[in-house]
């Protein structure tokens, strides 16, 4: 045996570390000592449950006008109340939330991946390119997300489909500069270099080395960002620039009670509350992941 | 005269006793520093020896109150005139830090701010005195002249990074020294540098501790350097100081098996060239579960079954020179 | 022939832009490595020695194609490299490897060593499942069960031991080596170091090794050239160096790492002042605004390169 081994062989014998904790291990370690992380990981899963079960847990179906008395106070038949046509407002927060989180994942898929092809290309291209690319980036986000809607509603009509091009097309920039930076600050890393002078092509240091690099930070970006996708959702579908009535999105609802806020304050409640609880869980937990994932910056103290 | 310094016995500055600190990590605490005991004698320099993982960084850390927020210090004190630095408020740390205590780091760039000149930065310092802006003004020229920098009226206006690694960490050491303090700690000050600059720095700490008069907690892994400067050595193994003694005493009679082996491993000692370099096999204990023994025991070529058993104590092996190991149990060699 | 022929090679860097640099009147470049020359025979370990700043990085990222020379020829194997095309470079990358100066940093993070040290094979497209992996570790000392850990789960001396692995998976003919032990504690050090001079006796593959540490240039290398400002001021057999030194830098250089002892006192050799910039080298010879032994004539006269049997240096008057 060569000293090499003998020495490796000793280390192995002598010295037993212990085991490095497993992502399970890691999360349930952060979570017990974090309460606002296991908040955020129950709403979302709440959320998304309801939103993935609608169609069975809504009580009543969400269009359907005058199932009980107009303007109803909560009571045991209607949990939220109705509204000014006697709809369930419960049912129709539940169904709601179907859309906000198909707007989310739509939008937010698309900006991911578009973002994500834009930066690696501005990151690791020549630099001709990357000021182009920049320069276009900054022109999209200059534009008031509430004033492109506007534009793109002019031109293609409102609809479901146009949030979600709306959200989508002013994220992307938000997520390209991202991946731009860090893929920038990898490219001259040692471990890039080790690659190029090994002989690794460009697509294999881009989808091997760097991109796994890139999408953890950018996931954890993204659940941040959720809530702020079903605001502008709800956003535009109330100012009738996205879903249309009677499809009931946060939005509509909110607008619809807006109208009879005099009369009953519940189809507002209804409308809103959802929207906080949502911005509460997503921020938790993209905190919580962020501290799961990267323990550095974990803050201490 | 070494020789009288090193007979007569020098007041104590600072006397850790039993400091004992731990860091929360996601895997429980770990016990970064355990029953470390030390005393840093008035107007001498005492040299932290060790390597990565050792705690000899945390040590220092600790004696200025600058230690990251998952560390709680769980037993020990370190006392300094009255003061337990070990369980001192915020507000108090603030009155120490930059008057009586200070430091300078490894990395000179990240330890000056990088978009202010020099000058600014040496007046901002002095913001506890009353003096006026000349005043305080002339006082940083002096102390550039102090640390050799060539034309220091002109540094004043220059950014940090328009001056060179050497120049900037002896704009660092004016910096530490200008409020005067009792304690200068230098964290591997010398290890960012080149060869032929770090014997530069080196002369200039040693010249300006005998100017100041200040104590120095020099920390290092370069065992070089720490014989050239020191006058009193701490080596530290696994969270714990395993050897004390005069600069003399470690390096011609060290009593630690881990000392001996660590100089063993020094290329600057081998004369002869050799293709078969002697290290230390195996590796540092786990210090979430720090061993009941002697720490040093599964890498130790002389460990015997009451290392296992019998966590060593601090034994005298000469007049200030003491090692935790039982070989040196005279006990045990008249048994 | 030797493995690697480097002759008068100059590497340069662009300081400004060519518009900015024309308008001011000044050169737009600098040359970092302003004329080397060295061999390396096969199974042979050559020691590049220098402070940072004296070019011996950027000549390592020149011998891999990282970087451009801008004169000289390097030849490897007979080939010219300076001129070779990017299939010349496929093969070329098969047959020189390199280990970074990070040893963890030069490790893809998110990977495992398994495929960390495969991945050369795999890049040349061979094969590089589970057994090579596990041969490649048993190469350098390190159980299989390493296969599954990431980078950051392992020690400074583990992450080398990979480095070295993967540097050797192609059975290259010339491995560079960027300041080895950097980073590593001295308990550690050895270890690597015992490594390389053992991989070498087994598999005959040439050494350059590229540091500002003399104390490691001893034990590992046959030969040694020790660097000032982008030039060569002395090279030669490694003991013939070290045992009488010709050049003042060497001697201070050689005297910076005694050996520790409190009595050794004021044996090391003080240079004042620091390295000046290889944009504005001082004129004669480089090395004369910090010489202990500079005369009259030193910073007027450019030292030619003075041959003397095996060895050689650039200096008006040799200690």
């Amino acid at each position: 045996m060569t000293d090499a081994a003998q020495n490796a062989t000793r280390t192995r014998a002598e010295d037993s570390p212990l085991p490095e904790p497993t992502l399970l291990a890691r999360t349930l370690r952060t979570l017990s000592g974090n309460r606002t992380g296991v908040i955020g990981f129950v709403l979302v899963a709440l959320i998304v449950a309801s939103a993935v079960l609608a169609p069975w847990i809504t009580p009543y179906d969400p269009a359907a006008i005058m199932t009980g008395p107009r303007m109803s106070p909560p009571t045991a038949e209607h949990w939220l109340g109705t509204d000014n046509i006697g709809r369930d407002i419960f049912s129709r927060v539940i169904a709601g939330g179907r859309i906000a989180m198909l707007v989310a994942a739509a939008a937010l898929g698309a900006a991911l991946s578009a973002g994500l092809a834009l930066g690696l290309i501005a990151g690791l291209g020549p630099r001709w390119l990357d000021n182009i690319m920049l320069l276009v980036f900054d022109a999209l986000r200059s534009f008031p997300v509430i004033v492109f809607g506007l534009a793109v509603v002019t031109i293609i009509g409102p609809s479901l489909f146009t949030v979600i091009l709306v959200v989508a097309i002013t994220s992307i920039p938000i997520y390209a500069r991202i991946v731009r930076t860090q893929t920038m600050a990898l490219r001259n890393a040692e471990f890039i270099l080790a690659e190029r002078a090994m002989g690794a092509g460009m697509a294999r240091i881009l989808l091997v080395h760097v991109l796994p690099n890139v999408l953890g930070p950018l996931l954890i970006l993204a659940s941040m960002d959720v809530p702020l996708v079903i605001a502008t959702e709800a956003g535009l579908s109330f100012l009738g620039m996205g879903v249309r009535p009677p499809t009931p999105s946060w939005g509509v609802i909110l607008n619809d009670g807006y109208n009879f806020i005099r009369n009953s304050p519940w189809p507002v409640i209804g409308g809103s509350v959802p929207i906080i609880l949502v911005t509460l869980g997503f921020t938790f937990m993209g905190e919580a992941l962020r501290d799961i994932f990267d323990p550095k910056l974990r803050k201490t103290g | 005269m070494p020789e009288t310094n090193e007979t007569a016995q020098p007041e104590t500055l600072v006397s850790v006793r039993d400091l004992s600190l731990d860091f929360d990590t996601l895997s429980g605490p770990l016990h970064a520093l355990r029953n470390v005991t030390l005393a840093l004698p008035k107007g001498r320099i005492t040299g932290l020896v060790g390597e990565s993982g050792c705690g000899k960084s945390t040590l220092a850390y600790s004696l200025i109150g600058l230690l990251p927020g998952n560390a709680s210090i769980v037993g020990g004190e370190i006392a300094m005139d009255g003061l337990d630095l070990a369980h001192l408020r915020a507000s108090e740390w603030r009155k120490l830090r930059g008057t009586r205590i200070a430091m300078i780091f490894q990395d000179p760039m990240t330890s000056l701010n990088p978009v202010t000149t020099v000058g600014q930065q040496m007046l901002d310092i002095q913001y506890r005195d009353r003096s006026s802006r000349a005043e305080k003004r002339a006082k940083a020229v002096e102390f550039l002249e102090q640390v050799q920098i060539p034309d220091p009226e002109s540094k004043l206006d220059v950014y940090p990074h328009q001056l060179s690694g050497g120049m900037r960490q002896r704009v660092c050491i004016a910096m530490a020294l200008l409020t005067q303090p009792d304690l200068l700690i230098a964290d591997e000050p010398t290890t960012a540098l080149d060869a032929t600059l770090e014997m530069q720095i080196v002369d200039l700490l040693k010249e300006l501790q005998g100017k100041f008069g200040c104590s120095v907690l020099f920390v290092s892994h370069h065992l070089g350097t720490v014989a050239e400067l020191c006058d009193d050595v701490a080596v530290m193994y696994a969270g714990e100081v395993v050897e004390r003694g005069t600069a003399r005493q470690i390096f011609h009679d060290p009593a630690h098996p881990y000392t001996q082996a660590l100089f063993e491993c020094d290329p600057g000692r081998i004369r002869e060239a050799t293709r078969e370099l002697p290290t230390i096999p195996g590796t540092l204990p786990d210090l979430r579960r720090p061993p009941r023994g002697c720490a040093f025991r599964a890498r130790c070529p002389h460990a015997w079954p009451r290392c296992a058993d019998e966590h060593p104590p601090l034994y005298l092996r000469d007049e200030g020179h003491d090692a935790r190991c039982h070989l040196l149990d005279e006990t045990e060699a008249v048994a | 022939m030797s493995l690697l022929e480097v002759e008068d090679l100059r590497i340069r860097y662009p300081r400004m832009g060519r518009l900015r640099a024309a308008l001011k009147g000044e050169p737009h470049g600098f040359e970092a490595v302003a004329g080397v020359s060295f061999e390396i025979e096969a199974g042979q370990t050559l020691g590049l020695v220098g402070e940072s700043g004296s070019g011996k990085s950027t000549i390592a990222r020149t011998l891999l194609g990282l970087k451009e020379a801008a004169s000289g020829s390097i030849r490897f194997d007979g080939q010219e490299i300076t001129s070779a095309s990017a299939r010349d470079w496929a093969r070329l990358r098969r047959e020189m490897s390199m280990m970074w100066q990070d040893p963890v940093g030069s490790l893809s993070p998110r990977l495992k060593v398994s495929s960390l040290v495969t991945e050369p094979l795999r890049i040349h497209g061979q094969k590089a499942g589970r057994d090579e992996a596990t041969r490649l570790l048993g190469l350098v000392g390190l159980p299989a069960e390493f296969a599954g850990r990431y980078p950051h789960q392992l020690s400074g001396g583990q992450a080398r031991r990979v480095g070295v692995a993967r540097a050797l998976a192609l059975d290259p003919k010339l491995l560079v080596a960027d300041e080895p032990t950097a980073g590593l504690d001295m308990s550690v050090q050895g270890e690597v170091l015992n490594l390389l001079n053992e991989v070498q006796k087994r598999t005959g593959v040439a050494i350059l090794v590229i540091t500002h540490n003399l104390n490691l240039v001893r034990h590992i290398t046959d030969r040694m050239a020790i660097m000032y400002l982008g030039r060569f001021v002395e090279q030669g057999p490694t003991e013939q160096v070290f045992g009488h030194p010709r050049h003042p830098y060497t001697e201070a250089l050689l005297s910076a790492n005694p050996e520790p002892d409190p009595d050794s006192g004021r044996a090391r050799i003080r240079l004042s002042g620091e390295v000046p910039s290889p944009v504005n080298r001082p004129s004669g010879c480089d090395f004369h605004p910090r010489c202990p032994h500079a005369q009259s004539d030193c910073p007027r006269i450019v030292p030619d390169w003075t041959v003397e049997g095996e060895r050689g240096y650039r200096c008006l008057h040799p200690l």
